[in-house]
């Protein structure tokens, strides 16, 4: 019997090799030096992050890039508290990714004894659940329900807090067999009568429009999705969450609604007559002035979440389920339905897809290029030009995040990362290293601006322990250009801590770190440059210096209504 | 405006601070909150006053499921449900109203928990409307001390209780693999 005696630290890692994790990103400290010594032959691979911060970031990398739970560990105290933003930046988004934290021994718990904090209480509303292990003998369940909460449903961050003295105390382990939490409902199936309401509603239509948002890349139902499209021959927008969801190539992809969607994306929601809401929250960022937003269309809305239906929009028809399991429904309803209703509204649609189509031609989002300076839309063109719609994007929030967005394509899901929710500067370069340590297949192109660079400065030393062959492009316009853009528009230019000086030599620092680097100002050497960056085996990191005024357009003012967008910036008037 | 919510949930560290977490991080004011077990020591029920726009109640009650400790939310205001709530009141009497303040206690069937020659101390259950009246009066009466218990509610309708079954480990794993593939 004694052999089966193990320790609350190696019971942890056998869990984790259950639930096939192969890599935890962390950063040890005192009360979790006995999970390290377990790990220190253990057959789990650990990344050692510069900050535990990057370390919930680098796990939502590598959750978003493969669909697999990310799991991060920190330890109690300043060690737990520095993981909770990349805790609420994966709630906002819905990633799955399982947090490990070390907490001081059961015994002093309570007693503001060194590097404790409370971990449980600090983290409720930052995790979609979390867990608190006192006693060895139960940190199987509890491990194995994080994953299990993490990882199905609507899916989300999971913090399991474990004492000191569970990670060292010995008990008997007996494999977990069966989950149980009767209190926790996934809603997957659909209901088959809303399902057929919901295709009727579909021909019936004559202005359909298919807003699909994260939770068909979170589910996986990218296929599905473009079956649907396809199916139905309805225009689609994909909100910044599902980029990919819809290959950009595809001829039925419109663009990205919202605040700073294109004209084309943002005129069809507002005239569209059914609105086709797939995995998706009416985001206030989408939605603009909600009162205003699709004023003429009856809503179909799909989600995993009953909470998310008639959060901020009321559905006329509501399908509570999994992206995954309802379109296909929907699909066989719609083809069952097609021969005696296909037609009828056939003329409709097609001057739908007409007037679509013109919105598209009239303003289309095209990246604007100068002779003389590097405009940041001309950068994310030549991205564009050298991924062609296959290489993983990561960004931060701001200018830099919008225009990728914007200018950028992707043929996959899973391509485009970024902080969407939370909107979290200092996500881009961390998740680019959990993307790219889950698909080293892959060219990763981190884009940052140059204040969300300089918040991820030490996880350079990473990217190159691990010769991670990271291409981080650094948007330098000298500016916290969004915060500046506001300032501009709405508080009289009055421009209050937003340039960013004393900026480092990019090649200096990388060669620092011990890789290489450059900065290109000049137009005419951009395209070699970014074609040096990727042609560089290892890291790179190309700090491009682009024009310091340019703002992000089309622009939907906040509290405006969608229709409403500010096309391009104010053009001075020729005396 | 009330609305009442009876919840059963386990009865687990934390679920308590799940449950006013979840109120004051969705900016629900709450009025009343009681808790305690149920025939089963492994659950709690718990009822919650909150003062939120009538539109936003099935959102209040969609949050509360969603928490995993929580096996039911019923929304009771105004449904078939029965709502008590009790009162301790301290008042001071003095020799000439002492017989009518226990005439008013006898009014609204209030017992006498304690008297002394300062005054009573009394108690009172029934709807929160009764309540207030029974106070308002007391109040005419001199100074009083007031504790209230808020709401306990209990639902009058068969509300089918649905749970989630125990699911082998391997039904997680299933969903894991369907997500690897490419």
């Amino acid at each position: 019997m004694s052999s089966n005696l193990l320790s609350g630290a190696k019971i942890l890692l056998d869990c984790l090799v259950r639930e096939n994790v192969d890599i935890i990103f962390g950063y040890p400290g005192g009360v979790t030096i006995p999970l390290y010594d377990a790990l220190y032959d253990h057959q789990i691979r650990h990344i050692l992050v510069r900050h535990e911060q990057n370390a919930a970031f680098e796990a939502q990398g590598y959750a978003r890039a493969t669909g697999r739970t990310g799991v991060c560990c920190a330890t109690s105290g300043p060690g737990a508290t520095n993981l909770v933003t990349g805790l609420v930046d994966a709630m906002m988004d819905s990633i799955p990714i399982v947090a490990i934290t070390g907490q001081v021994s059961s015994k002093l718990m309570g007693t503001d004894a060194f590097q404790e904090a409370d971990t449980f209480g600090i983290t409720r509303s930052a995790t979609k659940h979390n867990f608190l292990v006192k006693n060895t003998a139960d940190l199987p369940q509890a491990v194995h329900e994080a994953f299990y909460v993490a990882s199905s449903g609507r899916p989300g961050p999971v913090l399991v807090d474990i004492t000191k003295d569970a990670f060292q105390g010995q008990s008997h382990y007996a494999p977990v067999s069966e989950i149980h939490l009767p209190g926790y409902k996934v809603f997957r199936e659909g209901h088959n009568g809303q399902i057929r309401r919901a295709a009727q509603m579909m021909w019936e239509a004559e202005r359909p429009y298919i807003y699909a948002g994260g939770g068909t890349v979170l589910g996986n139902a990218s296929e599905e999705l473009r079956a649907l499209v396809e199916t139905l021959d309805a225009p689609a927008v994909c909100t910044l969450m599902a980029l990919g969801a819809l290959p950009a190539d595809h001829p039925n992809f419109i663009s990205m609604p919202g605040m700073h969607g294109s004209y084309a994306s943002n005129m069809g929601m507002y005239h569209a007559d059914l609105l086709i809401a797939l995995g998706t929250r009416f985001d206030d960022r989408v939605t603009g002035r909600l009162a205003a937003f699709a004023p003429h269309a009856k809503i179909i809305h799909v989600d995993i979440d009953p909470a998310e239906i008639s959060k901020n929009r009321v559905a006329d028809l509501p399908i509570v389920g999994d992206v995954k399991r309802v379109i296909p429904k929907l699909i066989g309803e719609l083809k069952e339905l097609a021969p005696a209703m296909k037609s009828k509204r056939a003329a409709a649609r097609q001057a739908w897809w007409k007037q679509v189509r013109e919105w598209k031609a009239e303003h289309p989002l095209v990246a604007e290029k100068s002779d003389t300076e590097i405009k940041p839309q001309h950068l994310m063109a030549e991205i564009d030009r050298l991924s062609g719609g296959r290489a993983i994007v990561t960004s931060d929030v701001g200018q830099h995040q919008m225009w990728s967005a914007q200018l950028i394509r992707f043929n996959e899901p899973r391509l485009w990362i970024n902080s969407g929710g939370l909107g979290s500067m200092g996500f881009g370069l961390p998740a680019a290293i959990g993307a790219q340590m889950a698909r080293p297949d892959k060219l990763v192109f981190s884009i940052v601006g140059d204040g969300g660079f300089q918040m991820s400065i030490p996880e350079l030393a990473t990217i190159v322990n691990h010769a991670l062959p990271i291409k981080i492009i650094i948007m330098n316009n000298g500016y916290l250009g969004m915060v500046r853009q506001w300032q501009q528009l709405f508080y009289n230019n009055r421009l209050c801590e937003v340039t960013l000086s004393g900026f480092p030599d990019a090649e200096k620092l990388a060669a620092a770190y011990g890789f290489k680097g450059s900065t290109v100002d000049k137009v005419n050497e951009l395209s070699a440059a970014l074609e040096t960056a990727v042609a560089e085996p290892g890291p790179y990191l190309l700090n491009v210096k682009v024009s310091p005024h340019e703002n992000v357009y089309p622009m939907v003012p906040a509290g405006g209504a969608i229709n409403e967008m500010v096309l391009r910036a104010p053009q001075p008037v020729e005396a | 405006m009330q609305q009442v919510i009876s919840l059963l949930l386990e009865n687990k560290p934390g679920a308590l601070m799940r449950v006013t977490g979840l109120l004051s991080q969705r900016g629900y004011n709450i009025e009343s909150l009681t808790v305690g077990r149920t025939i089963d020591p492994t659950l709690s029920r718990m009822t919650i006053t909150v003062d939120v726009d009538p539109n936003v109640r099935p959102q209040v009650i969609k949050q509360m499921n969603k928490l995993i400790n929580v096996l039911q939310a019923t929304d009771v205001t105004g449904g078939p449900a029965v709502n008590r709530e009790l009162v301790l009141v301290r008042i001071r009497v003095t020799q000439q109203n002492r017989t009518s303040v226990l005439k008013e206690a006898e009014i609204f069937q209030a017992r006498v928990v304690d008297s002394t020659t300062e005054g009573f101390a009394l108690e009172a259950t029934g709807d929160s409307e009764k309540l207030d009246e029974f106070i308002d009066v007391l109040t005419t009466y001199g100074d009083i001390e007031v504790t209230r218990s808020g709401i306990v509610s209990m639902p009058l309708d068969n509300r089918k209780l649905r749970l989630s079954p125990p699911l082998p480990l391997g039904a997680a794993e299933e969903t894991l693999e369907l997500q690897q593939t490419e």
